[in-house]
């Protein structure tokens, strides 16, 4: 635990910021501060390239006088400038309009239990020591296979912060969180063809970091097995999201059912709740309570209480993901997800990654996906992408230099399998996912 | 020498820090034999207005402050930065920061004011160039002139959102630059219905200047009318076709194209480790003769442009492209002294929070002759791609893409129907040798582009005349 001392200071200045919209006459104000300190080491061809050391804060406040309000936010936590950022904040809200809508979440649903997330597993690395894991991830790579020809570097990377989040509604509560990785990339080369591909670990624990080696290697391997790609011709064909990407197509998803984009009618899922849009097989929901996960917190981004609930049951699509002021537009309830959803998880299938390519039998396999190319009121789709063609469950070749596209309202439904290959890496669990068919563009 | 004494007044006397204390700062980042060191101090006031629903529903006002402390040895980069700008804080950076070289010795600094060759923005504060009330008036205007042009007009968004920046950087030779920077920013975006469908479009614009940028020839207006235009076409389009075709790019922001498929690959970092698919290839043939492309940091207010570059040298119009050959790499300092040439100044940071690297400032091609009408009409089936809605690329293996958000076919000579967006892919070290038409129409983008590398953003401008492509493929869905 961080010294109870520092979260008692801090919990303190967010409270003076509350007291201050208060005597500049704010009728609810609600309040943030973080504090984050950490260390970078990169390393590049066996030696130290960068060390970078982080120590930053900041804070924001959002004042309402009735229904109107002014947010303002400073680098800067003393006392003055608290006063001057209230200021800030109270001045714009009296140019802000009347929005019936606006104002802080129902006091019921603010959370008052605090389990502990086991977030906060601060790192005793020196410089010295992160140097010699850089070194050694990057030598891993590097070591790996004599067509590994060049290094983008290997890089340790070491974040402890205080979050604090208040309101005047009483709401004042401080947790501590870290997070740490190691990351490498490097590059491949075969006569002409030049390729370069990544590998990471992260955690909020280091001891569960993966092994230096195993990431650098891992690394090596995916730049080596993309030298040669070649296009395909246009075509029509089943498409294999690996795990490592498969997140982007249920972000997406999660995008098309986020209140902002419901009130605004910017999505292609309006009025979906209680429809069909995924196959009945597909079991989507949030676990913001899982120990130790990056995801994890006891309250969202305006203390409203976070809970594990299901967003798609048999496919169908039980519930949107709300803020406050999202939810009362669309005259219902937070969800709990000011700032996003928490540890996406979708239930998968018995298919390990080689089963999954079997069922894809022949098709593309797609490892990375390049532009933004996602119509989130419309569902049109269309993203640059590399992989492997397949074919009878068996990588055939690397392919580049080719575009996928369909529209994500089919695609989703058209979801054949979910892999148990499951990428823990981010804020969404997932597998590989393989949808039906898709359209490829290319030579 | 003004600008100096503005940015001191700005950040270093508010904070106590005295020219001495700087002095006290590089001494302590030299007693190491490093080969280069800066003290960057920035603070920067921003404010942001949103619109939505006929209504002034966000405001908020934003102070960032601080200062990065960087030390260079070799290839060797020791940096730390903090958000007090506080003598002591400072010299416990700079201890932690030279700490990347071992040995010590003791070096005294003098600093000496470099003063600024020349300026391309005003030094106006951009925040206080319209009262509070005249700013939610401009967007209370838009909305209204904007909501009239069409019964399909569903929902009008407009933001507003300024930046008064100042920085000062100390080098190691003792020499102190400074730079005031304003930026303002207007969008606009609609979404319009009719029979059930649904589609959005944005325009929107801006520059280093202050918010009567907006007022004249009544600008933010025509935002909203393009927006509304944009997206009635779209509300036409087809589903986009899917191969590779001749494809022709209108002028200003369709640029992105020179951004992705050849800016990043230039930039010093990639090209002094080898890993850029540009790399070793000045004075090879990167594209059809036909084309000269510039980065250019000097033009006057726009989005891109910068006075001097993050680390204090004047920026410039570099040429990366002369007739097809490739001439130079951007360059920041680090880079530039191990590639053994100048800086180009490239060198271009987020925030007192980042490290510089070489960065785009104002990208864009110069305009051939052609006009664009027989540009169109040299085309028998093809694309008309004339918006964008941004791209990305691999600057390894050289592929890039860049999205569509407003496209045409072209039969037989003439834009036919309007299509979907769509992605498309090529690869950069050849998608200029395919441009066989070049524009006399040579237009920049009207002040949208931020470019995003190594997870920092800055703000950047492309433009182009009309460019005829034979041969990009295009990822519709239409097979």
């Amino acid at each position: 635990m961080q010294n109870q001392e520092e979260h008692t200071a801090l919990k303190n200045t967010v409270q003076s910021l509350l007291d201050e919209a208060k005597r500049q006459g704010a009728s609810a104000a609600e309040a943030g501060l973080s504090q984050e300190n950490g260390l970078t080491v990169s390393a590049r061809l066996g030696d130290v390239e960068t060390i970078e050391h982080h120590c930053g804060q900041g804070l924001g406040i959002t004042v309402y006088f009735d229904q109107r309000k002014g947010s303002a936010s400073t680098t800067d936590l003393s006392p003055e400038s608290i006063k001057e950022t209230v200021s800030a904040a109270c001045s714009i809200a009296r140019y802000t309009s009347e929005d019936a809508f606006a104002g802080l979440p129902e006091k019921d649903l603010l959370a008052t239990e605090f389990p502990n997330l086991d977030l906060n597993h601060p790192w005793a690395i020196s410089v010295e020591e992160a140097i010699a894991l850089a070194v050694e991830c990057e030598d891993a790579a590097r070591n790996y296979h004599a067509e590994i020809s060049n290094s983008e570097g290997a890089s340790v990377n070491t974040h402890q912060g205080i979050h604090v989040m208040g309101n005047s509604l009483g709401f004042l509560h401080s947790y501590s969180s870290t997070r740490h990785s190691l990351s490498c990339s490097v590059l491949a080369q075969r006569g002409d063809s030049m390729q370069r591909d990544y590998w990471y670990s992260v955690s909020r624990n280091a001891a569960k970091l993966d092994a230096a080696t195993d990431i650098g290697k891992k690394a090596a391997e995916r730049a080596l097995r993309r030298l040669e790609g070649r296009s395909l011709t246009t075509r029509q064909c089943p498409v294999l999201y690996s795990a490592e990407i498969a997140s982007g197509l249920l972000s997406s998803f999660i995008g098309a059912i986020s209140g902002g984009n419901l009130y605004r009618k910017s999505s292609f899922l309006l009025d979906a709740l209680d429809t069909q849009v995924f196959p009945e097989f597909v079991h989507l929901y949030e676990q913001p309570h899982l120990k130790g996960a990056l995801g994890s917190a006891a309250f969202d981004g305006e203390g409203v209480a976070t809970k594990g609930r299901d967003i798609v049951t048999d496919g169908i699509l039980r519930s949107y993901v709300l803020s406050t002021y999202s939810a009362r537009k669309l005259g219902l309830h937070s969800t709990g997800n000011a700032g996003g959803v928490r540890n996406l998880t979708i239930d998968t299938g018995a298919l390990d990654f080689q089963g999954m390519l079997k069922q894809l039998d022949t098709g593309l396999l797609v490892t990375e996906l390049m532009g933004q190319g996602v119509n989130i009121l419309t569902g049109d789709y269309s993203r640059g992408a590399a992989g492997f063609w397949v074919e009878n469950g068996q990588i055939q070749y690397p392919v580049e230099e080719i575009t996928i596209a369909g529209n994500l309202k089919d695609m989703l439904k058209n979801i054949v399998a979910i892999g148990n290959d499951v990428d823990y890496r981010g804020n969404v669990r997932t597998g590989s996912i393989l949808v039906e068919r898709m359209s490829i563009a290319g030579e | 020498m003004e600008l100096l004494n503005l940015a001191r007044q700005a950040i270093l006397i508010p904070a106590g820090i005295q020219d001495g204390d700087i002095e006290k700062i590089m001494s302590r980042l030299l007693s190491s034999p490093v080969d280069a060191a800066d003290i960057y101090f920035q603070s920067s006031h921003s404010e942001s207005w949103v619109m939505e629903g006929g209504i002034i529903k966000e405001g908020s006002y934003s102070i960032e402050q601080g200062a990065g402390v960087r030390a260079v040895s070799g290839e060797k980069t020791g940096f730390a930065y903090s958000d007090r700008i506080e003598l002591p804080v400072l010299l416990e950076a700079a201890n932690n920061v030279k700490a990347i070289v071992r040995q010590g010795q003791d070096v005294q600094v003098g600093l000496v004011n470099a003063g600024n060759k020349s300026q391309y923005y005003p030094v106006a504060n951009p925040l206080k160039s319209l009262l509070e009330q005249q700013k939610i008036d401009l967007l209370r205007k838009v909305d209204s002139e904007t909501r009239k042009l069409d019964a399909r007009i569903e929902e009008v968004i407009i933001s507003l959102s300024g930046v008064h920046e100042t920085i000062l950087v100390a080098n190691q030779d003792g020499s102190l630059a400074a730079d005031i920077r304003p930026l303002v920013r207007m969008n606009v975006t609609v979404i319009v219905v009719e029979n059930g469908r649904r589609e959005q479009a944005s325009m929107g614009g801006g520059g280093r200047s202050d918010y009567h940028y907006f007022l004249n020839q009544n600008l933010a207006l025509n935002y909203g009318k393009e927006a509304v235009r944009q997206a009635l076409v779209n509300l036409e389009a087809d589903e986009a076709p899917a191969g590779n075709m001749t494809v022709v790019l209108g002028p200003g922001w369709p640029g992105i194209l020179l951004h992705e498929a050849i800016g990043h690959g230039l930039e010093g970092d990639f090209n002094r480790k080898g890993t850029s698919a540009f790399s070793g290839r000045v004075g090879e043939r990167v594209a059809s003769d036909l084309c000269t492309v510039v980065d250019d940091g000097t033009l006057q207010g726009r989005r891109g442009s910068l006075s001097i570059d993050d680390e204090g040298t004047p920026t410039e119009n570099t040429v990366l492209i002369e007739n097809g050959i490739l001439k130079g790499y951007m360059q920041d300092k680090l880079n530039a002294r191990l590639m053994g040439v100048r800086s180009t100044g490239n060198g271009r940071r987020e925030s007192y929070a980042s490290l510089p690297m070489p960065r785009m400032t104002n990208t864009y091609m110069l305009p051939g002759s052609h006009h664009p009408e027989d540009i169109i009409k040299s085309v028998k089936k093809g694309l008309y791609a004339k918006n964008f809605a941004g791209g990305q690329v691999d600057i390894t293996s050289g592929k890039f893409v860049f999205s569509a958000s407003e496209a045409y076919l072209i039969e037989n000579g003439k834009i036919t129907r309007a299509i979907k967006g769509a992605t498309l892919i090529g690869n950069g070290p050849d998608v200029l040798t395919k441009v066989s038409m070049v524009g006399n129409d040579l237009e920049l983008d009207s002040g949208v582009g931020s470019c995003g590398k190594d997870g920092q953003s800055v703000p950047v401008g492309v433009g182009q005349p009309t460019l005829k492509i034979d041969g990009l493929t295009v990822g519709g869905t239409s097979v």
